[in-house]
């Protein structure tokens, strides 16, 4: 799996009050939460962000309540993938649930800047930087965890395993 | 190699006899929990996947909490989709308006949650159930929609930090400055993925309302869950509650702890966290001048009878300052009545506070005290992250209830101390 975009920086602890405010949680549908994605840190981000788009943050990305719309706003405003120096422990689950690629790579966090051109391959694990031509290694997305993404997340991983059982 | 009280509970939901740091494990739940923010994704992908039943009806509990009595439109449809779900599936722990409360204060006060249970629910703060000894974790919807029809859940076993608490709590010094002290210390990231253990004197002296504010807060340090080893003041909260057999575990004597911290409780007095992260931490004493709009006293953090009763001996014979908000939150209807019954309510409202039907509400900037543009509020909630309470310019101080009442009467951050208490 591959994804291109530019890349938009956050800093560290970005938490998911910032990432979606509670104050639209009175609804899970994910075109709405995703006009206020991380509002909390950037009014604009939802209007500046183009399909397939990057967020590269620094440690503990997504940390406090376990809302899963936070995953749901950043995917369905068409943020390609998350890559971060790590990120909180419930968000990281929700994300992979919910099929929201997110990559654990601080060195690549640490030569990436706003507005880089950023390819992301979770798949052989290599993370380049397409505007200052270097290139980053990261754990690659196991297979299953891959096809968990494909499917667009759990259930549906869940009901297609089940069907090829039948 | 001896195990600790959470690796035994996961061994023992695994039907393994022992378990170390790094397995993973298949388990079985004993309890499963959403409430109406995160119940209805998980509806949508229990419905789905197809399914029919919820595994179990007595132990998948729904709690509309956060915006409820609804706020708005959009909250009423979503505490319909709740409300018809739990009619659909005749799930026995449903609580309507009328009997519902702040789900972490409501589930072990009803005795649903017990000693040794192996709890999932699509709330961070479910965390909280660990004050019994129980391993209470919290999940997305999805991970909840999985418990929901299959009754079990993947974890990976987590390696535990032991925090010992010497000592003895200064006056006007609870749980909740202990946990600030730690979460100072460890920063907010400092357990993630790892179990808390919290042990000591100071804890073993320390009762249910200021053991509950420890575990739930553990998710600010990026715990996966906190647990506290039970003992007679827990068998003494649960013995009239429980309506079914549990199992009191501890962490052997050769337990394998991946660190332990050690704490002076003598020297934490309490603790203002100021925004925007629990991590940021003073001493009452060296908070400084800053004036409050409001204060807030509640939520699954500190809205319990005990935190009520500190309040009260703070506000009694006094009043808010003028300007200021003091907004009370019984965290359930039985602390409510047993507040009201004690003669509280008297004092509150003779301090000009309001006093709410139990919600979340306010802590997550919901409904009942939002915050606007540059307002500054005191807090018994737990987090002051940026505009948590209302507008992204605002800001939440994070205390205990003595403090955040001490605070309301003199419309400033401030200890009760200054009011010669």
């Amino acid at each position: 799996m591959k994804f291109t975009g530019k890349a938009f920086t956050f800093g560290n602890d970005i938490d998911t009050d910032v990432i979606i405010p509670a104050i639209y949680l009175n609804t899970s549908d994910p075109e709405e939460l995703a006009q206020h994605c991380m509002e909390g840190a950037d009014q604009h981000f939802s209007v500046r962000v183009k399909q397939g788009d990057v967020i590269v943050a620094g440690k503990n990305f997504g940390c406090g309540s376990s809302r899963e719309h936070a995953p749901v706003a950043i995917r369905a405003v068409g943020v390609s993938c998350v890559i971060a120096r790590s990120f909180a422990r419930i968000f990281y689950r929700n994300a992979f649930n919910i099929g929201l690629p997110i990559v654990e790579a601080p060195e690549a966090v640490d030569g990436i800047q706003e507005g880089d051109e950023i390819e992301v391959d979770i798949t052989g694990g290599t993370i380049r930087n397409l505007t200052k031509g270097t290139a980053f290694t990261c754990k690659p997305v196991p297979p299953f965890m891959q096809e968990l993404l494909d499917q667009g997340g759990l259930i549906n991983y869940i009901m297609k395993k089940k069907g090829n059982r039948r | 190699m001896g195990m600790t009280i959470t690796e035994k509970i996961l061994a023992e939901h695994a039907g393994l006899k022992t378990v170390a740091p790094g397995d993973l494990l298949e388990v079985k739940v004993d309890l499963v929990l959403a409430n109406d923010i995160t119940a209805p994704l998980s509806i949508k992908e229990f419905k789905k996947a197809g399914a029919q039943k919820v595994f179990d009806r007595d132990k998948v509990v729904l709690v509309p909490d956060h915006f409820v009595p609804n706020k708005d439109v959009a909250s009423a449809e979503q505490c319909r989709m709740v409300r018809d779900f739990a009619r659909e599936q005749n799930l026995p722990h449903y609580f309507e308006v009328g009997e519902m409360g702040i789900e972490h204060a409501l589930l072990p006060e009803q005795g649903l949650v017990l000693p040794g249970d192996l709890v999932v629910g699509a709330d961070s703060h479910t965390c909280t159930y660990g004050a019994l000894g129980a391993f209470a974790t919290g999940v997305g919807s999805t991970d909840a929609a999985a418990a929901m029809i299959s009754g079990t859940a993947w974890f990976k076993v987590p390696e535990t930090i032991k925090f010992v608490y010497r000592g003895r709590l200064r006056k006007w010094a609870g749980g909740k400055d202990l946990i600030l002290y730690t979460i100072k210390d460890i920063k907010v990231d400092g357990a993630s993925y790892k179990a808390m253990e919290f042990s000591g004197e100071a804890i073993e002296n320390l009762s249910m309302d200021d053991r509950f504010p420890m575990c739930n807060m553990s998710i600010e340090a990026g715990g996966k869950n906190g647990i506290i080893v039970p003992d007679r003041i827990t068998e003494e909260y649960v013995k009239s509650r429980a309506k079914r057999a549990y199992q009191c575990y501890t962490s052997d004597k050769d337990a394998r702890f991946g660190k332990v911290r050690e704490y002076d409780v003598n020297r934490i007095e309490p603790q203002v966290a100021f925004p925007f992260l629990p991590e940021n931490c003073k001493g009452i004493s060296e908070v400084g001048n800053i004036p409050i709009d409001q204060a807030v006293i509640g939520s699954c953090t500190n809205g319990r009878i005990g935190d009520l009763r500190i309040a009260a001996a703070v506000l009694k014979g006094r009043k808010a300052a003028p300007y200021v908000r003091l907004i009370i939150i019984p965290a359930t209807r039985e602390i409510y009545r047993q507040a009201m019954k004690e003669g509280l309510f008297d004092i509150f409202l003779d301090a000009k506070a309001v006093i709410s039907t139990p919600t979340c509400g306010p802590c997550l900037g919901g409904y009942m005290g939002i915050l606007a543009k540059g307002e500054r509020a005191i807090a018994t909630t737990n987090r002051n992250f940026i505009g948590r309470m209302g507008h992204k310019e605002s800001e939440v101080y994070l205390s205990n209830p003595a403090v955040a009442a001490a605070s309301a009467v003199l419309g400033r951050v401030a200890g009760p101390e200054e009011l010669g208490l």
